[in-house]
């Protein structure tokens, strides 16, 4: 390799008495993919803040071609050539593709936009990079993976040379993943590079040439991606051997359904249901496939509590359905929902309050409208007890914990009954809706295995997850959700990667569930 | 510059914050008074003085902060659940007109039952007044998402000219030679005086007992913590199983019930009839007061005392020195930016380089 594009040296950046960057020394060269991996928290964002001009080192400096890069100033950033597609998109929906690309381009100065300049230029980026988009679309239009193409398009339209990928794939369904892969390989061959920020090891493999490790703010390995494996990139992430949730097979063919939804519709737009129907056993983990926005949240939502069926109907345990959260929790019904900071806890209410928040309304935690404290403060104390929730005492306000001890707390009370007497599988129902976004390996190990023992002890687990290794880990069944409609709900035997994506993408799933309404064709 | 959020935020700088508010505001008043040309520590050492220094100024200011007090609680605890009340100043005026309906009719007579029944009646009257003022834009946000801070504040004017027609019309005290006011109150129905020869009457008590149960009732019971859950956050609340407008809407009643009691007890403690001129704004103050208390109820009433202090040492520095009043005006809006500004220092950090 000859001279590199891209070179850190030192980057030092202190948070009080956080080290987020431990003096990190990196290089990128021309048209080389460098996978960046690390567990939240290891510093990979803090680094990238501070290469693309969001944040200043405390020490340190990066230069790129050779020429010193100006630090703390995006602008300068952007003029050296750098390009950041961020994972959640900063696209205006109302415009088109045209006119989000050209945002923040133009001079202000001139009193009309150049449209044809730059569509032409578009265009011709586009064709290069093998990216073929309609100028002219709205935005609000497109599919998740066009309006990553438009992100993309949006660096390369600026003249980046040098492109970070924040968890690119997150929001893709497995063939879309693989044209993105493509369309990587495509600037890499005319020599850009790429820093590529995944949690997913198997496409860090794939699709990088070398691999950087972030633990803990400090640079802990680097290493060529053909010569290592993945479970050696994991140990490098958390400094020790993951022990893999292992997966029993469970035998329940015959178990009672706990839950059952016939028909049901609800909701509009992204967020809807359309004619879903799906039985819940005891002793089974049934997970639901999709890529996000595709009605997942109207399904979680629905079995929350906090929305209602419109059409349809839903049984539990042989009776209608309950519907409000607090009488769904007082008849097994442990929840947990996808966005732990705005909807699981309560984040400037102390974690004790948080803790018996579902049951405060049940005699356990109240008393003619009166706060047990006690009673409220010791079951809060047997959940961090017994989850293993760390980050300060009861009294702590539930934002300042970590995610992984936020889920922790959110399944601990979700599990734990009021009485210390009862057994613990008293959730006869677990609804689960990305039970492990952006955990920590430990956490993300630690959440599946509880899944697990609730099942084997008998509770109906619903598992929505747009991870799709999740889904083939953990369900015993796995359905598939697109744009609202859900394909029966197959063994996961019955399942491989390319038909799973072919129906996340709703390619002949109508067709599918056709096929395999009744269950003795399933076989 | 930028802020940043800090992990915790230091002991030191939470005791610190409010003196440094307090210093502050101090400083830009006394600009103020040194361009009027007054020196500064005497002109302060008279409003002190004029708010505190004699059981006179002493049981003005606690006259002048039994509205405020009131006021300020119902703003605390609506602004608790984010049901931004800016219409306290009508339902003050709504309490007090329901108070006079009840108390005063035939020509200050008031309903012919017993005095012990009708005071009831007409403090209950007064709260259901502003209860049922703040109930409309209380439903409207929660059912229709209309935004409330545009809704109680313009029902504020309606309630004025309401209030202007009534003492014209139908409330009219037909003695008092063409003034607009209201006949008078049942004199059996006033509060007492707390302090013989002042104006100070047993309101002060309603507000500071009203505080207590309405701090015990946030920090203690299930409807407390509705309220703090949907304020800090209605999604997660909902979540939980707490039932978020039926909450939004108690707090409503709660609020304009406050609200609506203050003016009852500004006819019932001080004025015994109504006038359009009132409520110097006691509304909007209590907001200010309730910021400057961190809508903490017992605050509230510390929190009131000052403003009204501040108000009434002002009224009489003025008199004394030439300084024009206004300038309580500019220790109290200056006291509540400099308190918003020290709790933000509190909670971040000032980057001065990205």
């Amino acid at each position: 390799m000859t001279d590199p594009v891209l070179r850190l040296s030192g980057i030092t950046k202190r948070f009080g008495s956080l080290v987020a960057n431990d003096s990190i020394s990196l290089e990128l060269g021309a048209g080389e993919v460098l996978a960046l991996l690390g567990e939240n928290g290891a510093g990979k964002s803090t680094l990238v803040s501070i290469l693309f001009g969001h944040y200043t080192a405390d020490a340190g400096h990066i230069s790129v071609n050779g020429q010193p890069l100006p630090p703390g100033d995006p602008r300068a950033a952007l003029a050296a050539g750098i390009g950041m597609v961020h994972q959640h998109f900063t696209l205006a929906d109302n415009l088109s593709v045209l006119d989000n690309v050209m945002m923040g381009s133009e001079p202000l100065w001139q009193p009309f936009t150049r449209q044809r300049a730059a569509r032409d230029k578009l265009l011709s980026v586009a064709q290069q990079f093998g990216l073929t988009v309609d100028p002219k679309a709205l935005v609000g239009s497109l599919s998740v993976g066009e309006r990553q193409r438009v992100e993309i398009l949006k660096a390369l339209y600026r003249g980046a040379r040098i492109l970070i990928l924040d968890e690119p794939t997150a929001v893709l369904t497995p063939q879309e993943a693989e044209a993105l892969f493509a369309v990587l390989g495509q600037m890499v061959a005319q020599g850009l590079s790429i820093i590529f920020i995944c949690h997913k090891l198997g496409e860090v493999l794939r699709v990088s040439h070398r691999v950087a490790v972030l633990r803990g703010g400090k640079l802990v390995a680097q290493a060529a991606a053909a010569g290592t494996t993945q479970a050696q990139l994991a140990q490098w992430m958390v400094g020790h051997a993951i022990a893999e949730p292992v997966r029993q097979p469970t035998a329940h063919v015959d178990s009672s359904v706990v839950c059952a939804l016939q028909s049901v519709s609800t909701g509009s737009g992204r967020e809807r249901l359309a004619q879903v129907s799906l039985s819940l056993h005891a002793g089974e983990i049934v997970a639901i496939a999709g890529v996000s926005g595709n009605g997942q949240l109207a399904l979680a939502e629905l079995l929350c509590g906090t929305r209602q069926a419109q059409e349809g109907r839903v049984t539990y345990l042989g009776q209608p359905w309950p519907g409000q959260p607090a009488r769904l929790v007082a008849q097994g019904v442990a929840r947990i929902p996808e966005d732990r900071h705005a909807v699981g806890v309560v984040g400037d209410l102390p974690l004790w309050e948080n803790a018996v928040s579902e049951r405060l309304r049940t005699p356990a935690f109240s008393r003619w409208g009166w706060v047990r404290r006690q009673q409220a403060r010791a079951y809060a104390q047997r959940v961090m007890q017994a989850f293993d929730v760390r980050g300060g005492g009861a009294t702590v306000l539930a934002r300042s914990l970590s995610g992984g001890n936020m889920q922790k707390l959110i399944l601990g009370r979700a599990l734990t009954q009021p009485d210390p007497s009862a057994a613990h599988a008293a959730a006869k129902l677990i609804v689960a809706h990305q039970p492990t976004w952006g955990l920590d390996i430990g956490a993300v190990a630690y959440v599946q295995s509880q899944l697990i023992a609730a099942r084997d002890a008998g509770a109906a687990v619903l598992l929505i997850s747009d991870d799709l290794d999740e889904v083939m880990t953990l369900g015993d069944r796995i359905a598939v959700m697109h744009a609202g409609e859900l394909t029966a709900a197959l063994p996961a035997q019955d399942w491989s990667r390319e038909s799973i994506g072919l129906a996340m993408a709703g390619v002949s799933a109508g067709a599918s569930v056709a096929d395999t309404q009744e269950p003795a064709h399933a076989a | 510059m930028r802020l940043e959020k800090r992990n915790q935020s230091s002991a030191v700088a939470l005791a610190l914050a409010p003196v440094g508010a307090v210093g502050f505001t101090l400083l830009i008043a006394s600009l103020l008074v040194l361009w009027a040309g007054a020196p500064v520590g005497q002109t302060y050492a008279l409003l002190l003085k004029g708010g505190f220094g004699s059981v006179f100024a002493l049981s003005e200011t606690l006259t002048r902060a039994i509205p405020l007090m009131l006021t300020g609680l119902a703003a605390a605890v609506a602004f608790r659940a984010r049901l931004f009340n800016i219409g306290a100043e009508g339902q003050l005026y709504m309490g007090a007109m329901a108070a006079v309906v009840v108390g005063g009719l035939h020509g200050g007579t008031g309903i012919d039952w017993p005095v012990p029944v009708l005071f009831v009646l007409m403090m209950a009257a007064a709260a259901l007044a502003g209860a049922l003022l703040l109930l409309g834009p209380a439903l409207m946000k929660a059912r229709l998402g209309v935004d409330e801070v545009v809704t109680t504040l313009l029902l504020n004017f309606i309630v004025l000219l309401l209030v202007s027609w009534m003492l014209d019309g139908p409330m009219k005290d037909p003695t008092a030679m063409g003034w607009p006011q209201s006949v008078a109150l049942n004199p059996e129905l006033e509060l007492s005086k707390l302090i013989e020869q002042t104006r100070l009457h047993t309101g002060l008590l309603w507000g500071c007992a009203l505080a207590v149960l309405l701090w015990l009732m946030m920090k203690y019971t299930v409807l407390g913590f509705d309220i703090r859950a949907t304020g800090a956050n209605a999604r997660a609340a909902a979540f939980a199983g707490v039932p978020v407008t039926r909450t939004v809407v108690l707090v409503a009643m709660l609020s304009g019930g406050l609200a609506g009691l203050a003016g009852a007890i500004e006819v019932a403690g001080r004025t015994s009839y109504l006038t359009l001129d009132m409520s110097p704004g006691y509304g909007y103050s209590g907001i200010v007061i309730a910021m400057l208390a961190g809508l903490h109820p017992l605050g509230v009433v510390l929190g009131s005392v000052f403003v009204a202090g501040v108000l009434v040492g002002a009224d009489s520095m003025s008199r004394a020195i030439g300084v024009p009043t206004y300038i309580a005006d500019v220790i109290v809006a200056a006291s509540l930016i400099s308190v918003l500004v020290a709790t933000l220092l509190t909670q971040y950090r000032v980057r001065w380089r990205a």
